[in-house]
């Protein structure tokens, strides 16, 4: 077919969409080790000193600039440049670098705000079009909610919910521009509609039918947008630098019609490798030339940018994008997926230094090259900056062409979306529990009137019926909120352009989320083990506990009185959500992960069994409570690993940071400790593990200078920021989290 | 089943033996080191009983970090080789789950019972704290010649050794006993590695604590110059020196 593919082993990849079968056919396993990378080109440290000029400006200001009037779309702005001289791959949301785009469709009132808030005015005829003539998301969202909806959102038993915002957690296989080219996409999603010519139209074809005439629309944009850009990219990608530039602009369009919340990026480094290795053996590259791309390429990732309110980045702080990149792991055939380019991706983190984007995500396995495993803990100890998550857990559910969306969603690229459900709060839940349905802080009856506790000591008997009543209640009201949400997003704020690089049927999930895992099982076990007593108000509303501190065996140490409770929570609260109908007969999942919101969680519940107090932040994730894990790093990590992954499908976020030296003597036996570490971690069925390095007086003294830090990168919850970058109170809840120190 | 004397248990040691090692610091030691950091550990009689059995269910909880660390247990305290046969009992029940072993002693208590232990152990932290008699006597308040039959038995058996040399200035680090004491290690080829360890006073609130005289409250902590200089002395002798 194409001349652009004769050098490649062929495959049905040729005749149908299928990535996963080219990079099967093509790819070079590398088992070496770091020696051949090179450091930055002239030409990469002079575009690099801009960027971070413009970083410096954007930092001073809040944002660098806003688009007031028209809305974002694929070829809404014109071409955007640094300094095009010096770009070899090119292309931004917007007509300069780190201007905000502004995306109406899901929620006007939000842009509104958000441009009000850093002094732009919203044009008022944008804002009449999309009040009186275009209904958005949130529009639409607010007209089904019903008043328990609406209630349960204001207490705070569920939140973070997109229903303002874009919901984003949907990977466009990005590669398959580069691969086909456009054209030969267009030609299959015209097939795909082509066979929906069905005897009976009902509202299943009706809706796909428009979807794929949404999608094959926003291809012909994309070949716009590239042409603005001067290059053409409906035929496939020829050289390593076409290739990552057409990867890029099909990830490009994507960001410029959407603002979700993660716009994750996929599997592309080992998909390049193949190309690069090509113009390397052909004599068009060498490794300066082939790092420089990459570097320039990443370049681009660190520069997405989203208009957000200051209200969300309290929930998500520091101006994340999830531009998630999985990196490694082993192919069903036993091939390690590790390539040369796996190793130049994450020489970026030298070639340009530490950086929370794009979120580079290590798929771990204990099969993966010892050379390779040995580099991403040396560059864990020296960055901060990656996370890991158990290809050896993953692979059997989703195969080896997986990647993450945000944090630690796995789905299987251009095959499987979710419908991103934020989170429940089953601290507070817990507290309806004990309270018969009341709100701690405000006394409204939140969820179904039944008999409150009315003893002065909580027993296990008492509390766990009721515990479950509310979970019954909580989970189908989340569900159902879901529901409502996704159907709007579909019908308002659809993503044509990231679904058009996926296959026609796409597998779908509705991903629950818990917050406030390691309250509950520590309060659930002083209930059991010790003595709580409660405090109640004047109208009998119980508002604090008494329970001594280390009376009960807390989540964190590796003790399975506790740790049990943990697992037991984790199934119950998944069942309950699997009896209920999804929309689009999704997949009801479950993640246990909080991104930085652990400490508006606990802002908006009261006191907790546990003796937590009111207020107090909650353990971002899956995290034991803060100084409550006495046992030292791994037996932490081991609690963690105990989760049950199977009733958590979307992922169980586990942050750990460690002092250097409790690590090791030296470098070498650091690295070797680590690696020890994860493949301890992963073996015993850890999903997913943040790694931090370094001593707390770095902290303490960056919060101090932030002007001296400003690549200081850490690990918090499913991602990675600029510590600098982190609210004051955000910052003291890192500090004040479990650093391991005892050696 | 045996019962132990534990004065403490760290779950992730990275400091005594290679990997990742389950740390079981046992109570009594028949030494009296000027420069103890853990004199909490000597009282005979002191710590909380257990059984090998309940400290068996802990450690293999961590079997998986220490199998890919390419780590294991390490007994030290104290002197682990003060409860000998229940040291023993330990040992064994580890090797029964494929987990290497290390203790760490100072090698005064030398006797058929520790041979028993010796033979199954995989490594030995042998920890000598001066290379002359009367040195050593007015460091520890305890003989040297048992901890260098010790070490000759751990020879003849070509027994993994690793050697810990407490550097203090002005107490251990005449150059004439460390030249003293790399030529008698020098004899021996199943030594893998001289750990030489500085001198610190984290530990000096313990003696506090405990109504006990510290002695060394004037001395300092070696220098990097101070260490560098001691391990050139080893070093000069072929043999593999590292430090903290």
């Amino acid at each position: 077919m194409s001349d652009a593919w004769k050098n490649f082993e062929k495959g049905t990849w040729q005749t149908s969409v299928d990535v996963r079968d080219f990079i099967q056919h093509n790819h070079i396993p590398y088992e070496g080790d770091d020696k051949f990378l090179v450091g930055p080109t002239d030409t990469t440290n002079q575009l690099w000193k801009k960027v971070m000029a413009l970083f410096a400006e954007e930092t001073r200001k809040g944002i660098l600039d806003a688009e007031s009037k028209v809305p974002s779309s694929i070829t809404s702005h014109g071409p955007g440049y640094i300094d095009q001289s010096l770009e070899t791959i090119v292309g931004f949301q917007t007509d300069h670098p780190l201007k905000r785009g502004i995306m109406p469709y899901g929620g006007v009132k939000v842009v509104k705000d958000a441009l009000t808030a850093y002094g732009y005015k919203l044009d008022p005829e944008t804002e009449k079009i999309f009040t009186e003539y275009r209904k958005t998301h949130n529009a639409g969202v607010f007209d089904a909610y019903t008043e328990a909806m609406r209630d349960a959102r204001r207490s705070g038993i569920i939140t973070g919910l997109p229903d303002a915002y874009g919901r984003g957690r949907i990977i466009g296989d990005y590669r398959r521009v580069a691969l086909y080219g456009i054209d030969f996409l267009i030609q299959m999603k015209n097939k795909e509609k082509k066979e929906l010519e069905m005897d009976y139209m009902d509202a299943y074809v009706i809706k796909l039918r428009e979807e794929l005439s949404e999608q094959i629309r926003a291809l012909g944009a994309v070949k716009e947008m590239a042409k603005s850009y001067g290059f053409d990219v409906s035929q496939p990608a020829v050289t390593a630098k076409e290739a990552i530039q057409w990867t890029y602009f099909g990830y490009l369009a994507a960001i410029k019609e959407q603002d979700g919340a993660a716009m994750s990026l996929g599997r592309v480094s080992t998909f390049f490798d193949i190309y690069i290795e090509q113009d390397i053996k052909n004599g068009l590259l060498d490794e300066k030339a082939a790092q420089e791309l990459i570097d320039h390429f990443v370049m681009k990732l660190r520069m997405v940018r989203f208009l957000r309110t200051p209200a969300y980045n309290e929930l998500f702080s520091g101006d994340p994008t999830w531009v998630t990149e999985v990196i490694g792991g082993v192919g069903i055939d036993g091939r390690t997926l590790v390539s040369k380019t796996s190793y130049r991706m994450l020489n970026t983190l030298y070639t340009l230094g530490a950086a929370p984007e794009p979120n580079l995500t290590i798929l771990w396995s204990n099969r993966l090259p010892e050379a390779f495993k040995r580099y991403v803990s040396k560059v864990s100890i020296d960055t901060s900056s990656i996370q890991y998550e158990n290809d050896d857990l993953m692979r059997p559910k989703y195969g080896d062409d997986y990647g993450i969306a945000c944090c630690v969603s796995a789905m299987r690229l251009g095959k499987q979306m979710q419908f991103f459900g934020a989170r429940a709060n089953l601290a507070k839940a817990l507290l309806y529990a004990i309270n018969g349905g009341k709100d701690e802080k405000t006394g409204l009856q939140i969820a179904p009137l039944f008999a409150p506790i009315t003893s002065d000591v909580l027993t296990y008997e008492e509390v766990m019926p009721r515990f479950d009543l509310v979970m019954d209640w909580l989970s189908q009201l989340y569900i159902n909120t879901l529901n409502i949400i996704h159907y709007m997003h579909d019908k308002y704020a659809y993503e044509k352009l990231q679904l058009a690089l996926h296959d026609r049927d796409v597998h779908r999930t509705s991903a629950c989320g818990i917050a406030g895992l390691s309250v509950v099982a520590d309060s659930l076990s002083a209930i059991k083990y010790s003595k709580v007593k409660i405090i109640r108000n004047a109208e009998g509303l119980a508002i604090d506990y008494e329970v001594e501190p280390d009376s009960y065996p807390a989540f964190g140490n590796n003790d399975d009185a506790v740790d049990q409770i943990a697992k037991d929570v984790v199934e119950q609260f998944m069942t309950k959500l699997r009896r209920h109908k999804t929309y689009r007969d999704s997949t009801p999942t479950m993640s246990i992960l909080t991104i930085t919101s652990n400490v508006v969680y606990g802002k908006m519940t009261g006191s907790t069994p546990d003796g937590r107090k009111a207020g107090e932040p909650f353990a971002p994730g899956a995290n034991p409570m803060h100084g409550r894990d006495h046992h030292g790093a791994i037996a932490s990590m081991a609690s963690v690993a105990k989760l049950p992954y199977d009733q958590a499908e979307d992922g169980i976020s586990y942050t750990f940071s460690i002092v250097p030296r409790a690590l090791g003597k030296d470098k070498t036996q650091q690295v070797n400790n680590l690696v020890g570490m994860l493949d301890g971690y992963f073996y015993d069925g850890g999903h997913h593990i943040n790694v931090n390095v370094f001593d707390k007086e770095t902290l303490l003294d960056a919060m101090e200078h932030p002007e001296e830090y400003p690549q200081l990168t850490i690990r918090v919850s499913g991602y990675a920021v600029n510590f600098v970058k982190l609210t004051r109170e955000q910052q003291l809840d890192v500090i004040h989290r479990t650093f391991h120190e005892r050696a | 089943m045996k019962h132990g004397k534990i004065h403490s248990i760290e779950s992730c040691g990275t400091v005594d033996g290679p990997g990742i090692r389950f740390v079981l610091f046992l109570q009594g030691c028949p030494l009296r080191c000027q420069y103890c950091h853990n004199p909490d550990t000597w009282k005979i009689g002191d710590g909380t009983d257990m059984t090998v059995e309940s400290l068996m269910k802990e450690i293999v909880k961590y079997k998986s970090f220490m199998r890919f660390s390419n780590g294991g247990v390490t007994l030290t305290g104290g002197e682990p080789l003060l409860q000998v046969e229940f040291v023993y009992e330990l040992i064994m029940a580890c090797k029964r789950e494929g987990i290497h072993t290390a203790i760490d002693t100072s090698g005064y208590i030398f006797n058929d019972y520790a041979k028993k232990v010796i033979d199954e152990v995989d490594l030995v932290l042998l920890d000598v704290k001066h290379s002359d008699p009367k040195q050593y006597e007015f460091i520890t308040g305890a003989k040297l010649q048992p901890t260098l039959d010790f070490l000759n038995y751990l020879g003849e058996l070509g027994k993994p050794v690793w050697i810990r040399y407490v550097l203090v200035p002005g107490l251990t680090d005449q150059p004439e006993a460390i030249e003293a004491l790399a030529l008698h290690l020098s004899q021996y080829n199943n030594i893998e590695k001289i750990e030489i360890l500085p001198f610190h006073k984290m530990g000096e609130y313990k003696w506090a604590q405990l109504g006990e005289t510290y002695r060394l409250k004037d001395f300092d902590e070696p220098t990097k110059i101070q260490m560098i200089e001691a391990m050139a002395i080893l070093k000069k002798h072929n043999l593999n020196v590292v430090t903290t």
